[in-house]
């Protein structure tokens, strides 16, 4: 009889602790499908491919275990250990809702996206280059990031944008981008000198409710997504998605793009043709020039 | 000739209706009806101060309040969706877009229901910039800038979710986009009321939702054209 009960506790005691343990298996790595025993791994979410380059997300975790999980975490939804003194704080990849994209407003990035993010990082923010890594380590990493959120495997990345040859930095080109910062009420953030002081600048939230900056040209830095005039067309035109920057692509015409990323040139304080062009300008028609706010109904000129 | 026409024509007939009997379900006579009531102190409204948008101020005589808990006589509680959460047949979405405002830097209506996939388009009726930022989740979250003038945007929601909408320009602008997988639901009024119209019979969950203080459940079932009752009452908080 005791005996009986003994073998009866012992089957069911042996089934529940391999039950548990399998399941806290499966708790521990998100990715065990991605088996290299069992060769490449076949479904693409696992990879990424970035000018000839496979990355591995099995490859890639092992990376983010030693250079991401500091602040992106354990759980990869930027809630890391040093996530509390960070700010802005780290992307939550359980959203996948990206700043830094070719593709449109509401689209994944493309695995370029993602790779010029990690070997760029963040100029303004706590992500750093992370150029250090080799090219395969980065590829490895997208592919990695990529496993956090299930729209990996259901949704294609957006179809990138396409930007136009840069028309000829001119007076009038950026006389014309002054308007079009004048009308899209870009000052309203950014402040009429682009010191990043408009009315709604102190409001500003992220998705997430935490309060956000917008850009301060006047700081010289680089832009959060690149350092170039394609860079700086991008970001207005495909906005950083999770922050409060919208995308213009539906209300800007390439020409109008171009002119608006000409004026944004004369912001920052540095020695650019378009600063240049700008100053020479304001010595000689500088009482003409109306200043650019709530005052200026028509559009500043 | 002329037979074989009209038999053509018959069965044209015969087939177009076919199609639109599939693409719906007979639509019933049964519906339910009651009103949203709420217990304890409703939190304040607070005033909006638009000073900062001089165009969107003056169109306003009286302050604009929140309206996350808008309450009525009668302890009656507005923008409160319910819907058929269980029981419903498939249906899909009605061809008709549904139209979303941004009026005097408010959005109207504050609480938008909708099924999923159906068109939505959103207009900009203002003499300024907004954008517009569903916070989404399980659909995908995006941000359009749309400047006074601009098109209306056309979007649609592909998965059921509340997903909260926030203009970041002007931080007091917030509605909600209620995307649901069933075509019969109603939204509360002022007096707190709702009606659910054309429910064929059938055992059914009826989910009320408010912003703030979550969803209620209840089972009705219809049989026939009757109009059956469904009250519910929330649990407020002055805070």
């Amino acid at each position: 009889m005791t005996l009986k009960n003994f073998a009866v506790t012992f089957v069911l005691g042996s089934m529940a602790l391999v039950t548990v343990g399998a399941t806290s298996m499966r708790a521990q790595s998100h990715v065990n499908s991605v088996d290299p025993s069992l060769g490449a791994p076949s479904v693409a979410t696992e990879e990424s491919h970035i000018d000839g380059l496979t990355g591995h997300a099995e490859a890639g975790k092992r990376l983010y275990r030693r250079y991401c999980i500091g602040c992106h975490g354990p759980d990869g939804n930027g809630e890391g250990m040093n996530a509390q003194w960070t700010d802005p704080k780290p992307r939550d990849f359980t959203e996948a809702t990206f700043k830094c994209r070719s593709t449109p407003t509401g689209t994944l990035p493309t695995d370029d996206d993602l790779y010029n993010a990690i070997t760029r990082g963040f100029v303004t923010t706590n992500m750093p280059s992370w150029r250090p890594l080799t090219p395969q380590e980065r590829a490895n990493l997208v592919a990695f990031v990529k496993t956090w959120s299930p729209r990996w495997a259901k949704e294609k990345p957006g179809t990138p944008l396409t930007i136009p040859p840069e028309t000829p930095i001119t007076i009038e080109s950026i006389l014309r981008g002054r308007q079009t910062f004048q009308r899209l009420e870009c000052w309203k953030c950014h402040g009429p000198q682009g010191h990043g002081d408009g009315p709604s600048a102190a409001t500003l939230t992220d998705d997430k409710g935490n309060p956000i900056r917008p850009y301060d040209f006047s700081s010289g830095s680089r832009f959060m997504c690149g350092t170039t005039n394609q860079d700086l067309y991008r970001i207005f035109m495909t906005g950083l998605d999770g922050s409060p920057m919208p995308s213009f692509a539906d209300v800007v015409k390439p020409d109008e793009a171009w002119d608006l990323v000409h004026f944004l040139r004369t912001l920052q304080p540095l020695k650019t043709q378009e600063a240049s062009l700008w100053q020479t300008y304001k010595a000689a028609h500088g009482a003409d020039i109306k200043p650019i706010g709530p005052d200026a109904a028509t559009g500043a000129q | 000739m002329r037979t074989k026409y009209f038999l053509a024509l018959t069965i044209a007939v015969l087939m177009g209706g076919g199609m639109l009997l599939f693409a719906n379900p007979p639509a019933g006579s049964g519906s339910i009806s009651g009103k949203i009531t709420y217990t304890g102190t409703p939190p304040k409204m607070k005033p909006i101060d638009m000073s900062k948008e001089p165009t969107c101020a003056k169109q306003h005589t009286t302050p604009v309040l929140t309206e996350n808990v808008a309450t009525g006589p009668g302890n009656a509680l507005q923008w409160v969706v319910v819907y058929i959460s269980a029981g419903d047949q498939e249906s899909s979405a009605p061809s008709q877009a549904e139209r979303y405002d941004q009026k005097g830097c408010q959005y109207i209506p504050h609480v938008l229901p909708m099924v999923a996939t159906q068109e939505l388009q959103i207009y900009n009726d203002d003499q300024t910039s907004h954008n517009i930022h569903p916070l989404a989740k399980v659909n995908s979250e995006w941000n359009k800038s749309q400047p006074p003038g601009s098109p209306p945007i056309d979007t649609k929601w592909e998965k059921p979710e509340f997903i909260p909408v926030k203009c970041n320009i002007h931080p007091w602008m917030h509605g909600y986009f209620v995307v649901l997988k069933t075509t019969h639901y109603a939204v509360s009024g002022p007096d707190g009321s709702f009606e659910i119209k054309g429910l064929p019979p059938g055992k059914y969950t009826v989910s009320a939702w408010q912003e703030q203080y979550g969803t209620q459940t209840q089972d009705v079932t219809i049989s026939g054209s009757e109009n059956k009752p469904a009250n519910f009452t929330f649990k407020v908080l002055p805070y």
